[in-house]
C-alpha cells in the first residue's frame, strides 16, 4: 500500500475554539460543598525524580496520612505500576473483592514522570483489583493529574475505604492543603464535571493548565466497565480534555468508593522540577528525538497527523483489523474511517499532546462534533481522537462505517466513563449473538443490534448510562454475558464461549491474532487480560516472519511484555519508542528492538536517578514488578495455566463463513502444516483438523513461553527464578507460590 | 516582520574579522563573555565561504510550542515568555534552520530577535534588519 500524503488543503474548516460551555452551574456547585476534612501539609518537589512518600487518603474514616518511600520500594518496585502493585498487596486479602473497602485504587507517575524533555513523559499508572476480573488491573494514562501530584510532592496517591456519600478529593501543590469535601448533587459525567471543576480550583485564568481531574461518569455506576478520565487543559481550544486509564474497570471501583472526582492543583510547571541528577543529557537526548520525529514521522506513521488511527487502513489491508467481532479482518467500507479520513476531520493546526514535550502528539481531537442522541442531544463538543481502538472497536468490529456515529459513540463512552475498548468488544459479542439468534429482540428489549446499527448500540449506551435495560446486561462484560446467556438456554455454550472474546474477564482489544501464533500468546498469556500494551507482536510475527519457531515466539514474549512493563513503571508513553524509528534502525541489530530508543530509555533513566543502568538491567526491573504481579495473580486465585486459557475465535475460524472467508490460507495451512489433503473434506471437517492444530500448538506455545519466563508448566514462579529476581526477600510472596509448587 | 538578514557577498565568515557579530550579541544580549552562545552563529566553508546560522522569524516555533510560550510582537518577531516557557525544546527540535539554541545553564531556549545589535558593529556592512512579509503558519 502507498504511503498517504498529509493535503493541509483538504482539513475541514471547523472552529476548534467553539464549543458547548458547562461553566452555568458553577457558583451553585461551589457553594454547594462541605469539608469533611482538612490537613495543611508541605509541599516538595522531587529529587532525582522522587519525592520519598506517598499519599494515604481513606474516603470513609477520612484518615489522611503520609508514608515514606522505602529504598526497598525503589529498588524492588521503581515506581508506577510497581508502587500500585506493592501498595494493593498491602491492602488487600486473597478474599477481597472489587468491592470491598479495602480495595484500592493507587495511581503513581514514576520517577521519570513529568520531564518535559522527551516525549511520553506524563504518563500515570493505575491500579485496583478489577470488578472485571478479580485481579490486580493496571492503566497506563496520560493526562496532567500525575505529574502535577508528583509536583505537589507525591510518588504515589492511594484510596481506600468507601464513602456513604459523593466525595471530592482535593490536593492544592501550592498551599499546602489536601482536603475532603462532600461533592452536591450535579454533573457526573466528564466532559461537564471536568470542566466545571477545572475552573472551580483554578485560582485564575493562568492558572487553568496546573489543574488537573479525575473523573469517571455515569455508565461506570452500573457497569463493570468503567474508566477514568484524566484531564488536561488545551490552551489553544481553551478546554478541558481528558486521556483514559480505560481497561478493566477501574471506573467502576471509583463510582463504587463514591469518589466524584480528584482535583490536583500543581505549582506551574518548569523544565526542571524533577530535579534530575543529569539534566544535560536529558537535554541533549530530548533535541535529538524532536528533530528524529520532525524528520521521520511524516514519511512513516505520521502520528503527528493522524494519532494511532493511522494503522486502520494498514491493518485493513493486511487482513488484520476486527470486523464483526473478530471473524474477518477487513472491510469494503473501510476507508470511511481510516485516516484518510480522520487527517481531514480531526484538527490540525493546533497542539496535540498530553503532556509537555510530546512531539508525537498523538492525541487527536475532532472539534464541532454536534451530536444526535442521549442527554446531550445538540451540543457542540470535542471528541478525544478517535484513536486506533476505537475506529476498530466501536467501528469495523461492530460494522459501524459511518464516521459522524463513530465519534457521537466515541463521545459517549468518554463522558460516560467507559472503556472503548471494551465496550466495543462487548458490542461487537453482542451483535454477533443477535445475527446468530442467540439474543433476538425479546432478549434485549426491542434492541435491533443488527450490524452497522449505531442508532441501537447508542442506545445500549445510553441505557447502560440509565442503569435500565439490555445495556446493563451489556455493562456487565463479555464473559458475564456469556454465563448469562448459557444459563439462560439461549444458545450453544461452546459457540458462546467461542466466540465471546475476553480472558481472565477482560475484553480483547482490537487486533486480529487468529493468523499469528505470537500474538495469541501476546494477548492470552499477560497478566492483567488481553490488551496490547504487554506486547504487540502481530506484525513481526505474521507480516514480518521475524519470529519462525516457538523458542523465537517464546523468548519475544518474554522479552517485549517485560520491556513494554517498564515504560509503566516510570511514567513513559510505549507510542514514541517504536511508533517513529531512526533513519538507519533497519541496519541496526535487533531492529525490532528500536536499538537507539532503548538507549534513549536507558540514558533518561540514569540522568533522572542518578542510577547508572544498563539495557539489560532495565529488563530485570521489569522482571521483578512483572512476576510479582503474577504471584499476585495466584495469591487472588487467579494466575495459572487454565486462566491463560484463550477463546477459540482468538486462535482459529469458529464458524463456516469465517473459514471460507480465508479458505484458500486454511487448505494451504492443512498442506504445510498438518500433511493432509484438503481435497474432498468438508469446510466442517477442515475446521476440525485446524481446531486439534492451532489449540495444540498454542497449548506448546504456552509450555515454550512458562519455560523461557521461568515459571512452571502450570504457569507458576519457580522459586529459584523469585530468588533471581530478589523477590525471595518477601515471605508472602514465597508462601504464595509454594502452594502451587 | 523584521529579519535579520547576511550578505555573503560582504561577509567573509569570519576571516578578516573578530566575530565581532557573535560577540556582541552574546556580550549584550546574553550578558556572557562568550560567542557561541550568540543568537547567530558565522560558520566558514574549509573550501571557502560560508554559511550563517540565524532566526528569519519563520514562526515553526511558534506553531509546535505546548504553552503558546512563542509568539510574536508588533514587529513579527519571534519572542519567548520565560515565565510560560516549560524547557521542553520541540522548538530546537523542529527549528528546520537550527537557529533556536540553548546552553547547559539555561533552562529556557533562546534565538535571535532580530534586534540589530550585531549588525551595527559588523565591519564589513554584511549584516541587516530588513522588512519582509509574515509568512502564514504552517501544519507542522
Amino acid at each position: 500500500m502507498s504511503q498517504l500524503v498529509f493535503d493541509p488543503s483538504k482539513v475541514m474548516p471547523i472552529d476548534y475554539t467553539k464549543r458547548t460551555e458547562y461553566l452555568d452551574g458553577l457558583e451553585a456547585f461551589k457553594a454547594g460543598r462541605r469539608v469533611l476534612k482538612e490537613i495543611a501539609y508541605t509541599p516538595s518537589l522531587p529529587d532525582k525524580g522522587y519525592n520519598n512518600r506517598t499519599l494515604y487518603v481513606n474516603v470513609d474514616s477520612l484518615e489522611i496520612t503520609e508514608k515514606p518511600v522505602t529504598q526497598q520500594m525503589k529498588d524492588v518496585f521503581i515506581g508506577g505500576r510497581g508502587f500500585g502493585l506493592y501498595h494493593l498487596w498491602n491492602a488487600v486479602k486473597p478474599t477481597t473483592r472489587w468491592n470491598d473497602p479495602e480495595n484500592e485504587i493507587i495511581i503513581s507517575p514514576g520517577p521519570v514522570c513529568g520531564m518535559t524533555q522527551y516525549a511520553g513523559t506524563g504518563k500515570s499508572l493505575v491500579v485496583s483489583l478489577s470488578p472485571q476480573t478479580d485481579i490486580p488491573i493496571d492503566s497506563n494514562v496520560g493526562g496532567f493529574f500525575g505529574p502535577l501530584l508528583k509536583f505537589s510532592g507525591f510518588d504515589a496517591l492511594e484510596l481506600q475505604g468507601k464513602a456513604d456519600r459523593d466525595v471530592i478529593l482535593f490536593i492544592d501543590g501550592v498551599k499546602g492543603i489536601i482536603r475532603v469535601e462532600e461533592a452536591p448533587a450535579g454533573p457526573v459525567d466528564s466532559h461537564v464535571l471536568g470542566e466545571l471543576l477545572t475552573h472551580l480550583y483554578a485560582e485564575n485564568e493562568a492558572d487553568l493548565p496546573n489543574v488537573s481531574v479525575v473523573t469517571s461518569g455515569a455508565a461506570a455506576e452500573h457497569s463493570l466497565i468503567g474508566m477514568l478520565n484524566f484531564s488536561f487543559y488545551d490552551r489553544r481550544r481553551g478546554c478541558v480534555r481528558f486521556k483514559q486509564a480505560g481497561r478493566g474497570g477501574i471506573g467502576t471501583v471509583f463510582r463504587n468508593k463514591h469518589i466524584r472526582a480528584l482535583v490536583v492543583r500543581g505549582p506551574k510547571v518548569a523544565g526542571d522540577l524533577n530535579h534530575p541528577a543529569d539534566p544535560e543529557t536529558i537535554a541533549k537526548t530530548g533535541v535529538k528525538y524532536h528533530k528524529e520525529i520532525r524528520e521521520q514521522d511524516p514519511h512513516q506513521c505520521m502520528m503527528r497527523r493522524n494519532g494511532t488511527a493511522h494503522i486502520v487502513e494498514i491493518m485493513n489491508a493486511y487482513d488484520l483489523l476486527p470486523v464483526h467481532n473478530f471473524q474477518f479482518g477487513s472491510h469494503p467500507d473501510t476507508h470511511k474511517i481510516d485516516s484518510s479520513y480522520w487527517q481531514q476531520r480531526c484538527t490540525q493546526a493546533t497542539v496535540d499532546g498530553c503532556w509537555y514535550g510530546c512531539s508525537m502528539a498523538c492525541a487527536k481531537g475532532a472539534d464541532g462534533v454536534v451530536l444526535k442522541t442521549g442527554p446531550y442531544q445538540g451540543h457542540m463538543v470535542t471528541v478525544d481522537g478517535p484513536e486506533y481502538e476505537n475506529a476498530a472497536g466501536l467501528g469495523s468490529n461492530c460494522g459501524v462505517f459511518d464516521p459522524d456515529a463513530l465519534l457521537e459513540l466515541n463521545f459517549y463512552c468518554d463522558t460516560y466513563g467507559i472503556c472503548t475498548i471494551t465496550y466495543g468488544t462487548l458490542t461487537a459479542f453482542v451483535m454477533e449473538c443477535y445475527q446468530r439468534g442467540i439474543l433476538n429482540l425479546e432478549r434485549t428489549g426491542g434492541l435491533d443490534l443488527t450490524w452497522g446499527n449505531f442508532a441501537a448500540d447508542l442506545e445500549m449506551m445510553h441505557q447502560m448510562a440509565r442503569g435500565e435495560g439490555f445495556g446493563k446486561i451489556a455493562g456487565m462484560g463479555v464473559k458475564k454475558m456469556k454465563e448469562h446467556f448459557i444459563r439462560n438456554g439461549w444458545g450453544d455454550p461452546q459457540l458462546i464461549n467461542d466466540i465471546g472474546m475476553e480472558n481472565k474477564g477482560l475484553e480483547y482489544s482490537q487486533y486480529m491474532s487468529k493468523e499469528s501464533l505470537a500474538q495469541q500468546g501476546g494477548y492470552a498469556l499477560t497478566n492483567k487480560g488481553p490488551q496490547h500494551d504487554e506486547a504487540w507482536l502481530i506484525f513481526m510475527d505474521m507480516v514480518n516472519k521475524q519470529l519462525p519457531t516457538f523458542e523465537a515466539k517464546a523468548e519475544a514474549l518474554y522479552y517485549f511484555p517485560l520491556f513494554r512493563t517498564w515504560f509503566g513503571l516510570n511514567g513513559f508513553c510505549k507510542l514514541p519508542w517504536n511508533d517513529v524509528v531512526p533513519a538507519d534502525n533497519s541496519s541496526q541489530p535487533e531492529p525490532q528492538k528500536v536499538p537507539e530508543h532503548v538507549q534513549n530509555y536507558v540514558d533518561l533513566f540514569t540522568a533522572t536517578t542518578g542510577i547508572q543502568i544498563t539495557k539489560e538491567d532495565l529488563i530485570m526491573q521489569s522482571a521483578r514488578v512483572y512476576n510479582f504481579q503474577r504471584v499476585f495473580n495466584i495469591r487472588m486465585g487467579k494466575g495459572l495455566r487454565l486462566h491463560d486459557a484463550a477463546p477459540y475465535r482468538s486462535l482459529g475460524p469458529v464458524t463456516r463463513e469465517e473459514y471460507e472467508s480465508r479458505a484458500e490460507r486454511y487448505d494451504k495451512q492443512i498442506i504445510d502444516e498438518l500433511g493432509l489433503d484438503p481435497a474432498g473434506k468438508s469446510t466442517e471437517e477442515k475446521m476440525a483438523l485446524h481446531r486439534t492444530w492451532r489449540t495444540g500448538r498454542f497449548s506448546k506455545l504456552m509450555d515454550s513461553v512458562y519455560t523461557r519466563r521461568g515459571w512452571t508448566l502450570d504457569g507458576v514462579p519457580t522459586l529459584a527464578r523469585l530468588q533471581e529476581l530478589g523477590l525471595d526477600a518477601f515471605p508472602e510472596v514465597v508462601a504464595v507460590v509454594k502452594q502451587h509448587l | 516582520m523584521k529579519q535579520l538578514v547576511i550578505d555573503f557577498a560582504k561577509c567573509n565568515a569570519g576571516r578578516d574579522c573578530a566575530h565581532e557579530c557573535e560577540m556582541e550579541c552574546a556580550v549584550r544580549v546574553f550578558k556572557v563573555d562568550d560567542p557561541a552562545q550568540a543568537a547567530l552563529q558565522i560558520k566558514a566553508y574549509e573550501e571557502g565561504g560560508g554559511h550563517a546560522i540565524l532566526c528569519d522569524q519563520c514562526g515553526d516555533c511558534v506553531v509546535v510550542c505546548p504553552t503558546e510560550a512563542l509568539k510574536r510582537n508588533k514587529l513579527g518577531v519571534v519572542m519567548i515568555d520565560k515565565h510560560l516557557c516549560v524547557g521542553c525544546y520541540m522548538c530546537i527540535g523542529f527549528c528546520e534552520k537550527n537557529a533556536f539554541m540553548r546552553n547547559s545553564d539555561w533552562i529556557t531556549p533562546h534565538k535571535c530577535t532580530s534586534c540589530g545589535i550585531c549588525v551595527k558593529v559588523c565591519p564589513h556592512g554584511a549584516l541587516s534588519i530588513v522588512e519582509v512579509p509574515e509568512p502564514a503558519p504552517r501544519i507542522i
